[in-house]
């Protein structure tokens, strides 16, 4: 009986493990193994070449608008959406879910149709020179879009399962709205905004689709990594185009760890308040004084008190 | 105190790396000759600002600052524009003592021709056919007449269409009716979205009249036959090469001539050869001004030289370089024996000109909508 079920154990994980290894490992061993198959002087170069960097440059400009915007977004909608009730918070989930759902080479177009010269607004922005589309707006409002609901779907799971109850303590104790975000709520999502910021991060450096649509393909100019890449791949650059491409691979492993790292807090973090809320419930009352009375030259501690909500 | 200070430290450390890297231009600190094969070479002091900044009100100056041109083309051109803007740079420069930048983007040919409508601020395009430039036309993009402003008819290089086959020729393939057996398989890109792939269409259409004597029934079964043979319909030229290449799917590639050349030299004569037809189309790829851009941005003394300067002898020998048939017949008589004699027809000879082929055959519900039905 024992032996059948390890059988069964063991067959499935080397199904598991297989499976990984053939669609997981392999292509990302091949990235590496091409892009050095020129030797490394030939991966530098690809890297060094002006065209290059001036992508790397490029998605990290996107990547440090977008980020900050679709962090401060995910805020307000998971506090929003995960503190309170009002009409339409389910249609609101569904909006923030949506840019999951669509390709994004309509999330693209969507722009061009707003921005484009022929767009709605487009003979006013071109009146004024101002240029959205096929120029770096464009790009960062492209990916912003796609990138929205990661930050954003973090929260929301997590604060609706948090509940209120610090927040009404907090108020209750007399502090500020700025002061119970900054102090009481903010400590408490911290891993899961750092979890949702990295999942965010990972999807905005490696936007593709409507990146390549509202582009232009300008080289050097508005080229994201993963355009650059295509763009070597079709010149018949396939070692250079692997090369930039090994770089996306990097970034995809940095996230991985982070995420694993930032889970692991997380996880902890739960722990440690729960053991504080036990710790509370028994001897809450006896803390303060027993410091107190250790301290040298006997301090009143009646601050230390209003710290701990 | 030390490991708290730790990862604020490291976070602070790697925040000043990225912004010294965004701030750090790096087309800024390019030396020239570093990088071969970049278009950028020869334009080492540009300060590259945004597209928008620079060149204003320039018309002609005499030594004035940068200026930066972009050239809107299509697929295949992508290493011989890069050749040639190096070269224009360097022409411009002992000229006018103007340093001249011009950014290349290549895509399908239609799509680029909408995304000049659509906004992207092209000074110059360079793409596969004239109706796609007529379409800028339509739009009040190009001047009406855009195709007399340079010497034939704005086409300063040729091309035709030619067969690449695998090593050896393994189904034998010699001309155009081989390519309806239905043991072939023919891979080329949509002529909906291609550029390229509509040149072929009119060369396989061209080839059926001319040999049924003009019976338009034969042509249109001919056509219907050989598409039955395409397995996969990508939407650009080099889609369709990487298909035939990288992925090995067919046994004949309908390839613009510059593009079959170029297969061979960068993965090697090893695997394929070039088949050239009886009969062929002569494929004109238009070049023009955009009138509305290069106003806005005062860039037009530069943009015009710039296509005129296809027609010169480097211009020209450049072209032959990367296997465009030269117009300059000096030119042309010093590549002669690259560029085997086929017998090649004009899309206005035999269709009427480029609006009426469209209209006829790629538009919705026009004939290749009938000839080509997937899945059959």
């Amino acid at each position: 009986m024992m032996d059948e079920r390890r059988i069964v154990r063991i067959l499935l994980t080397t199904l598991a493990l297989g499976f990984l290894g053939l669609f997981l490992v392999v292509p990302l061993v091949l990235v590496f193994a091409q892009a050095f198959s020129a030797g490394l002087g030939a991966y530098v170069a690809a890297i060094a070449q002006p065209d290059a960097l001036s992508a790397i440059r490029l998605s990290l400009i996107v990547a440090l608008i977008t980020v900050p915007l679709n962090t401060i977004f995910g805020l307000a909608a998971g506090w929003s959406i995960g503190k309170f009730d009002f009409r339409g918070k389910g249609l609101l989930v569904t909006l923030i879910e949506l840019p999951v759902a669509v390709s994004p080479v309509v999330s693209g177009l969507v722009f061009v149709l707003l921005f484009g010269a022929q767009g709605l607004a487009g003979g006013w922005l071109a009146a004024r020179g101002i240029e959205v589309i096929f120029a770096v707006p464009g790009i960062v409002l492209a990916t912003t879009f796609v990138t929205f609901p990661y930050v954003a779907r973090e929260l929301i799971a997590f604060m609706q399962s948090q509940g209120n109850e610090a927040e009404e303590a907090a108020l209750v104790l007399g502090a500020g709205g700025v002061q119970t975000f900054l102090r009481v709520t903010l400590p408490n999502i911290k891993w899961s905004l750092l979890y949702g910021v990295i999942q965010a991060n990972a999807r905005t450096l490696g936007e593709f689709g409507a990146v390549s649509v509202v582009s232009g393909h300008i080289r050097g100019e508005t080229n994201t990594i993963p355009l650059h890449v295509e763009i070597l791949y079709n010149e018949y650059s396939f070692a250079a185009a692997f090369s930039v491409a090994s770089l996306l691979v990097v970034v995809a492993l940095l996230t991985l760890a982070a995420k694993r790292a930032v889970g692991w807090r997380a996880a902890r973090r739960r722990a440690a308040a729960e053991r504080a809320a036990i710790h509370r419930e028994t001897g809450w009352a006896d803390r303060p004084s027993a410091r107190t009375s250790s301290l040298p030259g006997g301090r009143p501690a009646a601050k230390v008190t209003t710290v701990e909500v | 105190m030390l490991t708290k200070l730790a990862l604020p430290l490291l976070v602070l450390a790697a925040a000043a790396a990225i912004a010294a890297l965004i701030l750090w231009d790096p087309q800024r600190t390019s030396s020239s000759g570093s990088g071969p094969g970049s278009d950028l070479a020869a334009t080492a002091n540009s300060p590259a600002p945004g597209r928008t900044g620079n060149g204003g009100g320039a018309e002609l100056p005499a030594a004035g600052g940068p200026v930066e041109i972009l050239n809107a083309s299509y697929d295949p051109t992508r290493e011989f524009y890069q050749d040639y803007n190096a070269a224009f740079a360097a022409y411009w420069r002992e000229k006018t003592g103007q340093t001249v930048t011009v950014k290349q983007s290549h895509g399908g040919s239609g799509k680029q021709a909408r995304a000049v409508i659509d906004g992207l601020e092209a000074d110059v395009v360079t793409l596969a056919l004239a109706y796609d430039i007529d379409a800028l036309r339509k739009q009040g993009l190009v001047a009406e007449g855009w195709q007399e402003r340079l010497p034939y008819r704005s086409s300063p290089y040729t091309s035709t269409i030619v067969f690449l086959v695998r090593k050896g020729n393994p189904k034998g393939i010699t001309d155009w009716d081989d390519l309806v057996r239905p043991d072939v398989e023919v891979v080329t890109p949509n002529p909906k979205t291609s550029g390229g792939a509509r040149w072929n269409y009119l060369a396989a259409w061209g080839y059926a009249l001319k040999s049924s004597n003009g019976d338009e029934g034969a042509a249109r079964d001919f056509v219907t036959r050989l598409y039955r043979n395409v397995p996969v319909l990508d939407s650009g030229a080099r889609g369709s090469t990487t298909t035939f290449v990288e992925r090995g799917i067919g046994d004949v590639l309908l390839a613009w001539e510059n593009e079959a050349y170029l297969v061979l030299k960068e993965l090697g004569e090893g695997g394929f050869e070039i088949v050239t037809p009886s009969t062929s189309i002569l494929a004109e790829p238009p070049v023009a001004v955009v009138d509305k851009v290069v106003d806005a941005r005062g860039t037009r003394a530069v943009a015009e030289a710039y296509l005129q300067y296809l027609y010169s002898e480097e211009g020209q020998e450049i072209a032959a370089r990367h296997y465009y048939r030269p117009r300059l017949a000096a030119v042309a008589a010093r590549h002669r024996g690259e560029f085997p004699d086929i017998r090649l027809f004009t899309v206005d000879d035999v269709f009427g000109g480029w609006e009426k082929a469209q209209q006829t055959h790629f538009a919705d519900g026009g004939v290749f909508d009938h000839v080509y039905a997937p899945g059959k």
